[in-house]
């Protein structure tokens, strides 16, 4: 395998309905902004092409990748759809990532959108379940925030997870696309508020749960040749990883704790692995990044994080799972304001326990705020991680509050399923 | 060759919503022929009040939601019957859910564990509200008279 740069990258704004562009004007929009960013790089460069999308339902159109590529002008070169559920983007990512490894292409792009305002949001909700068992889960009240409810239930029973450490993430990242313009809902919350609104299913309210989204992401992915010779401010993607789980969050086994280098068996003893409460697709996809791109405590060794929260509860588990904190103290984590950036004020109190390192989790205001649309959610997070590292997040969002000052190393997390498919990805300044 | 060939025709019209962009009422649907193959004795246990879980007949790993192959070893697995009664693993009332199910809101749904089995079972509990159910509650399994063929065949109770 040869080194891997990510070059230029663009997004559309994300909103719940954008009815005046279709996919493939969606993705041309992001891909002309990722072009214009980089005007040493022509279509001619690119070597094909890797479209992320979720569902056929959402679109009311197959193949609709092959469409997105000739509206791109991009046939008749190379060009696939990946597919994960709600890692379709981090899939989409690492399979651009693979064709330029191994040598198949010097330029690849990776594009991913979807449109999710093309049904009422209760049927949406029902084409989401569908990714659940149609057997065994789906007929008995298919409702990914009903599933991802009892996995908090359980986080809550074993740890000791609050509904206001929840809360708690929920006004973290709706704060932080305030300066966001490409989010979908950013706001000022409290705690009551977040408690207050809408119960969805028990206890994930309204403001727990991202929203249903159009839009799209492009990212293009370079060898170091193409890279040099492209110029432009490349960042290195130094590694990648992917997990799964059953399907089924009652297949989950019961067992022990896939370790990170730093940590050890003993603490986790008695603690019954990942049961419903953790992902063990997220750690598994997490160890093997971290392998690959020589990181033994990632706590100490990340400048950001960018992951997928879908649920504020799902953040918490997968801070865990990422090993930011030990399994069962993301909840005190989110206390600590580890996860805050330190330049806003977000009107709460942190507990100011020492033990973590502050770590920006979700910046640019995560899938709560910035939303899902979900084949080009992955891909969202790899914008927003490139700019970052490149240090062009003024220029792009027009505002440089959520500018990390130097940031090295960044980590992006795609999560599909109940945990069935996990990407993690290592993004670092060059 | 007729030059004057001309379309018969009708009366129906298209639902608009918006004209800039057009945007039309597009309707879909579609009966499938689902089978449940080798889920299928399950199916046919709720419709004689048997709860069947499977068992590999190789590490005995034992599955509370069937499988036909063990996701352990890859062995085959047998039919066990489970028993009638279990205990909440974990549980939430759904306020909102998807189109199909949004009737029948709010519903409380459990994951179920049983003694000696390895995994969890997803169903319904009714006849608890939710400030009543906890993690551990004992649970006791009912079946529809009138079974539908549909994991929702058999539900459970406070026990
Ligand atoms: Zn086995």
């Amino acid at each position: 395998m040869r080194p891997v740069y990510m070059i230029s990258g663009g997004i559309t704004k994300f909103a719940k309905a954008l009815p005046q562009t279709d996919f493939r004007r969606m993705v041309k929009d992001a891909f002309d902004y990722a072009l214009a960013d980089l005007p040493s790089l022509s279509r001619e460069e690119i070597d094909g092409s890797v479209c992320s999308y979720f569902s056929d339902h959402f679109t009311r159109q197959l193949m609709a990748g092959a469409m997105v590529q000739d509206y791109l002008g991009l046939n008749p070169k190379p060009s696939r759809r990946v597919e994960g559920g709600g890692a379709t983007g981090g899939l989409c990512f690492q399979s651009a990532w693979e064709a330029v490894a191994s040598g198949r292409m010097e330029v690849c792009l990776a594009m991913g959108f979807e449109t999710m305002g093309r049904v009422n949001t209760w049927k949406g909700n029902e084409f989401i379940a569908l990714a659940s068992d149609t057997n065994f889960d789906y007929p008995v009240g298919g409702f990914y925030t009903g599933y991802y409810a009892m996995m908090v239930v359980r986080h809550m029973h074993e740890f000791g997870t609050t509904v206001e450490q929840m809360a708690k993430v929920s006004i973290k990242n709706h704060l932080n696309a305030l300066y966001n313009p490409y989010a979908q809902r950013p706001g000022r919350l409290t705690i009551e508020q977040v408690r207050a609104s809408q119960m969805v299913s028990e206890p994930l309210t309204l403001l727990d749960i991202c929203q249903m989204s159009e839009g799209a992401a492009v990212a293009i992915l370079a060898s170091e040749e193409a890279a040099q010779r492209l110029g432009g401010n490349p960042v290195r993607v130094t590694g990648v990883g992917c997990g799964t789980d059953a399907m089924r969050m009652a297949d989950r086994p019961q067992g022990k704790v896939i370790l990170l280098p730093h940590e050890s068996a003993e603490e986790y003893a008695g603690l019954r692995y990942p049961g419903v409460h953790s992902f063990r697709g997220g750690r598994m996809a997490a160890k093997l990044a971290y392998g690959m791109a020589g990181i033994r405590d990632p706590g100490e060794e990340l400048d950001f994080v960018e992951l997928h929260d879908a649920y504020t509860s799902s953040e918490i588990q997968t801070c865990e799972d990422l090993g930011l904190c030990r399994y069962g103290e993301g909840g005190r984590y989110v206390d600590s304001g580890a996860p805050f950036l330190p330049n806003l004020d977000y009107g709460l109190s942190f507990s100011g326990e020492k033990k973590w390192r502050p770590l920006p989790v979700n910046p640019s205001g995560g899938l709560l705020a910035c939303g899902h649309p979900v084949g080009a959610t992955g891909l969202m997070q790899a914008v927003f991680a490139f700019w970052q590292l490149q240090g062009t997040i003024g220029k792009h969002l027009n505002d440089a509050t959520l500018q990390l000052p130097e940031p090295r190393r960044g980590l992006i997390h795609s999560h599909a399923g109940t945990g069935t498919y996990i990407t993690v990805s290592i993004l670092e300044r060059v | 060759m007729d030059k004057d060939a001309k379309l018969a025709e009708n009366e129906e019209g298209t639902v608009l919503f918006n004209t800039d962009p057009i945007i039309i009422k597009y309707h879909y649907e579609i009966d499938y022929l689902h089978s449940y193959a080798q889920d299928s004795p399950f199916f046919t246990g709720l419709t004689r009040r048997k709860l069947l879980g499977s068992r590999c007949t190789s590490c005995d790993r034992r599955f509370a939601t069937p499988r036909g192959h063990c996701m352990e070893c890859g062995a085959p697995t047998e039919w066990f019957e489970l028993p009638h009664e279990g205990r909440v693993h974990t549980f939430t009332t759904c306020h909102f859910g998807g189109q199909a199910f949004l009737k029948e809101t709010p519903f409380t749904l459990i994951m179920v564990e049983f003694e000696g089995v390895d995994t969890l079972f997803l169903s319904r509990l009714i006849g608890a509200r939710p400030e009543e159910i906890s993690v551990g509650m004992p649970v006791q399994a009912r079946f529809l008279r009138n079974c539908k063929f549909k994991p929702t065949d058999v539900y459970f109770v406070p026990k």
